[in-house]
């Protein structure tokens, strides 16, 4: 069976950005079909689809979607479109190629939920991909895809585009919210601020992901059922993954979820097309700076989230990072960590003064002055952040960032640990440095 | 006169008035700011804090948190390059030093004409495209040293019109025409949606 590309048909479009090009080749067509049908039904063939979101927690939307307290109004659609998970970038490439999708999307989401206001919040390095979403916006209000009275009907609603201003943890939902009431962006304590019940204004509020919300027109046009039956049974529809790194094709891919394997999208010839220079594979992060590294005994596992889930990994928002041979694991394992180190919001101290300390441990090592009990000292930290390093990871803190810091020294020192060590035994152990500071600046 | 001048204030109003509460186009409003003057000034701020009735202490507090909000001078041409570990991978500690020993200033600083400055951010989105930058926020791929300084040549030249002066967020902005807003949703207005009322009659 050949697989439909379902949210990235029109990429290679010239004019798939346009309301023109977009109603040429089949836009707006699922909107018209949910307007036929009731609010529940539109709902109903979204649970059928188990379309899982794809922002990084992986859980289904068609189930998200029924924790709103029954009767409580209004509620609200906030649309995360701040893609920062360091290898993640499809999000972007959404928005700038395809914004009437992700408009169309969102309008069926609010007509089948009874959400009064879309919130789509744009990150805001990506300068081009919110003109094109206002671009599109403006043509979409003109013909009346959006605002009052959408296609002749009762059903009313005003999609806002909103703009970021830089900074990872809005990725969060409950800080994406924080972010777009005026805040800064810190999480909130999960429970009682669960967005379904109480989220943007303490109004109940769906928070979803630009690529889970592209695929909704599909599966409105569709049907719930044929979208299930592409993909794994678990994983159901198609998945865009972004590979970077040591690979000969970089790129971003839609595969069928849950059968294609990291071989075939690391090593095959129409993906990736293998590792570079004819070197070979030392580790590869299968899904954004968060999750724990696989090696070449992974390559075989399928992408579907319940066995990457199990073999100890996730496939999180579904960004494959490839290192070679030539890789300096202990820079490769600070770049990440100083990433996380910096992103901290500072609300809790696990995660403060933890991702701090981790970050200039690993710059003492990488600057010649590491001592041998470094290695013991990282290991106490994350256990500090993350009780017990295991995954999935406990936290002692509000949100997952903390433990994030966590994996890449987990993973590193699991499998090169004398990589480390090496850099450790030519330190200059003449002077104890001092490590100074911790505070978040 | 670094508060928003005339025609920004429209802007912000309209802005403003998208919102159920206000204090929600802090964010927009700090942008149209900084959009204005290079970078967000105290002025400013304070102008801001009167728009949507929150103190000048609260909008420094969420302007400070964010990345992109600039409270000191930048160069015309903020180099932003990117050193997320897709770049860390090809080089992007290169391009870095490349920057710093071809412009002649330090990560933060600004070049004497005032046009450049260049720091080290994380991921951009771009990583398949590695080593990447943006420029005020529009993206360089693939970029190597050579391309590097043929930018500067560029921007200095003023020959590469696309990219806009510092601040200078979108070019387009979202424009809702009177007769086709559906209004901002008032978090007081509690009864149930009047698509959903009709369907549940049915």
């Amino acid at each position: 069976m050949t697989i439909p590309l379902i949210t990235t048909s029109r990429w290679g479009i010239e004019d798939g950005h346009t309301l023109e090009g977009y109603l040429r080749t089949g836009g707006y067509q699922g909107l018209h079909r949910a307007l036929e049908m009731s609010p529940e039904e539109v709902h109903e063939e979204v649970k059928q689809a188990s379309l899982l979101g794809r922002g990084g927690a992986g859980f289904p939307a068609g189930i998200k979607w029924g924790f709103l307290p029954p009767d409580v109004w209004p509620r609200y659609l906030v649309v995360n479109g701040d893609e920062s998970e360091p290898g993640t970038y499809k999000d972007r490439l959404l928005i700038e190629r395809d914004p009437h999708q992700l408009i169309e999307g969102c309008v069926i989401t609010c007509y089948a939920l009874g959400l009064s206001q879309c919130f789509l919040y744009v990150r805001g390095e990506m300068a081009h991909g919110q003109e094109r979403v206002a671009q599109a916006l403006n043509e979409a209000y003109i013909k009346g895809y959006v605002g009052k009275n959408i296609l002749g009907t009762e059903f009313s609603v005003d999609v806002i585009l909103h703009w970021g201003a830089g900074a990872y943890i809005v990725g969060e939902e409950t800080a994406l919210i924080e972010s777009l009431e005026g805040n800064r962006g810190m999480p909130r304590l999960k429970p009682p601020y669960f967005p379904a019940s109480i989220g943007l204004y303490g109004k109940p509020t769906i928070v979803n992901n630009v690529e889970t919300l592209s695929n909704i027109p599909w599966i409105v046009e569709h049907g719930g059922e044929a979208f299930a039956k592409i993909g794994a049974e678990q994983s159901t529809g198609t998945r865009i993954f972004a590979v970077s790194g040591h690979v000969k094709t970089p790129g971003v891919f839609e595969v069928e979820f849950g059968t294609t394997t990291f071989r075939d999208l690391i090593m095959g010839e129409q993906y990736a097309g293998g590792i570079r220079d004819g070197n070979s594979l030392k580790a590869f992060i299968p899904g954004g700076a968060s999750a724990p590294w696989f090696y070449e005994e992974h390559l075989d596992i399928p992408l579907e989230k319940s066995v990457v889930d199990n073999a100890g990994s996730m496939l999180g928002s579904g960004a494959i990072v490839v290192m070679d041979d030539t890789t300096d694991i202990v820079k490769a394992c600070h770049n990440v960590v100083r990433f996380f180190s910096r992103e901290s919001c500072g609300k809790c101290t696990p995660c403060r003064e933890g991702t701090n300390w981790l970050e200039k441990i690993l710059d003492r090592i990488l600057n010649g002055y590491g001592r041998l009990e470094d290695i013991d000292l990282l290991l106490d930290v994350c256990d500090n952040i993350s009780p017990g390093i295991s995954w999935p990871p406990k936290q002692t803190t509000i949100c997952p960032l903390g433990p994030s810091a966590v994996s890449p020294i987990a993973s590193a020192l699991e499998r090169y640990r004398s990589e480390f060590e090496a850099y450790i035994s030519l330190s200059v152990d003449a002077t104890p440095v001092v490590l100074t500071g911790g505070a978040h600046e | 006169m670094s508060r928003l001048n005339e025609e920004n204030l429209r802007i912000a109003r309209q802005i403003i008035s998208a919102y159920p509460k206000k204090k929600s186009a802090l964010i927009p409003l700090l942008h149209l700011a900084q959009e204005q003057n290079g970078l967000v000034t105290n002025e400013a701020m304070t102008h801001i804090a009167e728009l949507v009735d929150v103190t000048p202490a609260e909008v420094l507090g969420t302007c400070s948190f964010y990345e992109m909000f600039k409270r000191h001078p930048v160069g015309e041409y903020q180099i932003n390059i990117c050193h997320g570990i897709s770049c860390h991978l090809l080089g992007a500690e290169d391009v870095l030093e490349h920057a710093e020993s071809s412009l002649g200033v330090k990560e933060g600083e600004i070049t004497q004409d005032g046009k450049f400055s260049f720091e080290g951010v994380e991921c951009i989105a771009a990583c398949t495209e590695a080593p990447c930058l943006q420029v005020n926020y529009r993206y360089i791929n693939k970029v190597n040293a050579d391309e590097f300084d043929q930018l500067i040549d560029d921007l200095r030249n003023e020959t590469k019109t696309e990219i806009p002066k510092h601040g200078t967020l979108a070019n387009t902005r979202q424009k809702i025409p009177a007769n086709k807003a559906a209004g901002p949703a008032q978090v007081e207005e509690s009864s149930r949606p009047i698509w959903l009322k009709r369907n549940k009659e049915e």
